[in-house]
Formats: C-alpha cells, sequence, structure tokens
C-alpha cells in the first residue's frame, strides 16, 4: 500500500490513543480520590507513548521534516482519525470509567491482532502496549463491577453513562478504505471479526455488575472519517493551544 | 525504531553503562534495569540501543542524555536510539537490581501469577519492605510511576511502593 494510506491507517489507531489520552490528562489533579487520580493519569502517560511511538513512525514515513509534535499538535479537526467515543467529554465519574471501559476492551483486542502484523514496527508497538492496555482493562473492568454492583445512585449513573455511550461502541469495528487496504497487505486488523468477541466481554462484565447493554439499534458514527462531534473542537484548542499561540516552542 | 532481539553489549562498555542511572529510582543503574539491549563501538561512535520499561515513561529521554554525558566524560561520542521490540519485562532486572530495589523501599516485582494475586487482593504476599511483614494491602494499582503499585503495611502502617511484575 502507498505510504500515504499507510499513514492514515496509523491514525486511525494513533489518534485514538492520544485523544482518551488528552481526556484522561484533563482528569489530573481532579479525579474523585488520590488513587484513581494517580491511575487516570497513567493511563494517560502510557496512552501519550504509545502515541508517540505510532507519529514517530508516522514522521519517518512521510519522509519530510515533520516530527511527531506536528502531527500531534498541528492538524486540523477533519485530519484526526480518532472514533467518536474517545472524544465525549468527561462527565462523572461512572461515565469516565464506562468510556475507558468500552475502549480498553477494544484496544486490547485490537493490539493483540495488531502484533501479527506483518509492519515490523506497528508489531512491536503493539506488543508493548498490550501490556499496558491489560493493566487499563483490568483497572476500569473492575470500577464497572464495583459501582454496577455498588449503590442504588452508583449503578443508576454508570447505567445512564453506558446508555448513553453504547451508541459510539459501533463506529470502533467500522472498516475505512484505509482499513481495507492495510488488511490486505496484511499490516493492518479486520476489526468487524472483533465485534462478536467484544460484546461478548462486555457482556460478562456487566452481567457480573448487574448491567445491561442497552437494546438500540442506531449507532453514531463519522470520527474515522474525520467528522467530528462539537466537543472535538473544543477539545484540540486546549490540545494545541501552545503550539498555535507560541510556534516551535518546546519545554 | 527497530527490533533488537538480543542483548548484544560489548563488556568494555559496562562500567561506563553501569554510571548511569534511572532518574526515578537513582538506586538503579540503566544495566541492573535491563533496559539496555545493544551497545558497540562503530567507527568510535557508541552506539546504544534502549528500550523503554513503558511506553510513555519519561525517564527515557532523561536517560538518553545521561548515556551521551557519561560517554562525552571519557572522550567518547554515543549515539542512543529507541527499540521496542522484544518488549521489556521485570525479568530483565538483575538480581543485583532487585536487592537495591528492596533497600531503597521499593517491593521487588513477584512472579507473574504470585502478582496477579497480589494486585487483585486474593492473597497477602508482597513483602513490606520497612518491617518484613507479609500483612500488607493493596492501596492502588497505580502508584507515583507507571512502573509501581501502591502497598501499605498493616503492621507498621508505612505505604511503601512495589514494582509491577510485566511480562
Amino acid at each position: 500500500m502507498k505510504n500515504e494510506n499507510k499513514i492514515q491507517y496509523i491514525y486511525g489507531i494513533a489518534d485514538n490513543a492520544l485523544i482518551l489520552g488528552q481526556r484522561l490528562s484533563e482528569l489530573c489533579g481532579h479525579g474523585p480520590n488520590l488513587e484513581t487520580d494517580i491511575a487516570m493519569t497513567n493511563m494517560a502517560l502510557d496512552l501519550l507513548g504509545q502515541t508517540r511511538s505510532y507519529y514517530q513512525y508516522v514522521a519517518q514515513l512521510s519522509g519530510d521534516d515533520k516530527t511527531e509534535d506536528d502531527i500531534a499538535f498541528l492538524r486540523s479537526e477533519r485530519q484526526y482519525k480518532n472514533v467518536l467515543l474517545v472524544e465525549q467529554p468527561n462527565r462523572h465519574f461512572g461515565y469516565v470509567i464506562t468510556r475507558q471501559f468500552f475502549y480498553d476492551v477494544f484496544h486490547l483486542l485490537l493490539l493483540q491482532e495488531l502484533q501479527n502484523s506483518s509492519d515490523e514496527t506497528l508489531s512491536a508497538i503493539a506488543k508493548k502496549g498490550i501490556k499496558e492496555v491489560s493493566y487499563h482493562q483490568r483497572f476500569s473492568s473492575d470500577w464497572i463491577k464495583r459501582l454496577g454492583d455498588g449503590t442504588e445512585e452508583s449503578h443508576q449513573k454508570v447505567q445512564e453513562a453506558i446508555d448513553d455511550l453504547w451508541r459510539f461502541t459501533d463506529e470502533l469495528f467500522h472498516m475505512t478504505d484505509d482499513d481495507d487496504m492495510a488488511l490486505q497487505d496484511n499490516i493492518g486488523v479486520n476489526t468487524i471479526a472483533l465485534k462478536e468477541r467484544y460484546v461478548q466481554m462486555v457482556k460478562e462484565v456487566f452481567d457480573e455488575a448487574t448491567l445491561t447493554i442497552p437494546e438500540t439499534k442506531w449507532f453514531q458514527k463519522g470520527g474515522k472519517q474525520g467528522v467530528h462531534s462539537e466537543h472535538m473542537g473544543y477539545l484540540l484548542s486546549d490540545l494545541q493551544y501552545m503550539q498555535r499561540a507560541y510556534p516551535n516552542m518546546k519545554w | 525504531m527497530t527490533v533488537q532481539l538480543e542483548q548484544h553489549i560489548d563488556p568494555k562498555l559496562i562500567p561506563i553503562l553501569e554510571g548511569v542511572h534511572d532518574p526515578e529510582i537513582p538506586v538503579l543503574s540503566i544495566m541492573d534495569m535491563g533496559v539496555v539491549r545493544y551497545a558497540q563501538m562503530q567507527e568510535n561512535i557508541a552506539k546504544i540501543k534502549i528500550t523503554p520499561t513503558y511506553s510513555g515513561c519519561p525517564a527515557m529521554d532523561v536517560i538518553g542524555d545521561d548515556i551521551i554525558d557519561a560517554f562525552t566524560k571519557v572522550n567518547i561520542k554515543a549515539e542512543v536510539s529507541l527499540v521496542l521490540s522484544p518488549a521489556w519485562t521485570t525479568d530483565w532486572i538483575t538480581s543485583r537490581g532487585r536487592k537495591a530495589l528492596e533497600v531503597y523501599g521499593i517491593a521487588a516485582p513477584l512472579s507473574e501469577e504470585a502478582d496477579k494475586e497480589a494486585l487483585l487482593g486474593n492473597k497477602k504476599i508482597v513483602k513490606c519492605t520497612q518491617c518484613g511483614s507479609i500483612h500488607t494491602k493493596l492501596v492502588s494499582q497505580f502508584g507515583s510511576t507507571a512502573c509501581k503499585a501502591l502497598f501499605q503495611c498493616e503492621d507498621c502502617l508505612e505505604p511503601f511502593d512495589y514494582f509491577k511484575c510485566l511480562k
């Protein structure tokens, strides 16, 4: 496949890590208690670390003088290929955990397949990421169970979050043209094939947590094509502010 | 960013590399951490490859700079690059490194199975680094850095870090 398509394929994975990492970073110092605050910023760090590996690779593939920072900070909204799920704003803790759980389960399944990629670098990034994401998934699953099977209020809040966020989960499995091309070249993952296992894994945790998957037939998508929800603009203005206001500034 | 399957280190370079420490766990040299995967002289340049413990570990940039400084002090030019595969595992921490961790107050990683039991709170097996008691409890699966979890001793009440097993 052409380099440009490969780059777009990598954005489809890497941008999820960047944007979810940014959402989790927003919680630094605002977690409900010290331990969850540290946990969420640790997960943000893992995700941003993975993002760097992907973007460094993209910079190398581009063959111009683009750097990982240009890719993270200087693209316009439509050029980000993350799913709508990860850009949804932080509301209460149960909402943040539900968003995290929905992404973690997918993320783990994705990396378990991506480690078999014929692309050496993508395979290496995936193998490294699996170790970290397994830990994330354990953390978010534990909290789903604790909140779902907790008090009446925690149960209700987390169920409401599920009812709101479930409509974004179908997009995770959507294949773009670049995804198809990457799959044909044995570089990419067939995400459609992950869906059954995904629903099963979510259901196992929900059963234990006394929660249910809503019976929605309608799902929202667009992020993978660069068509984002209104929240994305606000997120990017935060993320990009320093590089836009002070071009090329360094810490 | 490439793959470095086997650890390949020129013994003559080891003393210099042992002088570089993890900035977040200063008792541990990067050799004891097992993060150095390759170190060879090529045309008078020391080519060093290191692997991150965790993808987002902020110490890696500092370690890279410190390696270059350490070689500059002995008048050798060094180049540092990052490799991701095979991914780092806590098994690569040397036995000397494990002892240094314990003395410093960080419980060394258990085996994979035991680690799971400890982090799920099923068994009390992580020893307090202050008093040696095994009556300890998990406070948080995530600690002060990505590689650690937070524990507390129920006998002496001291909180302490546990270096998580990574396989």
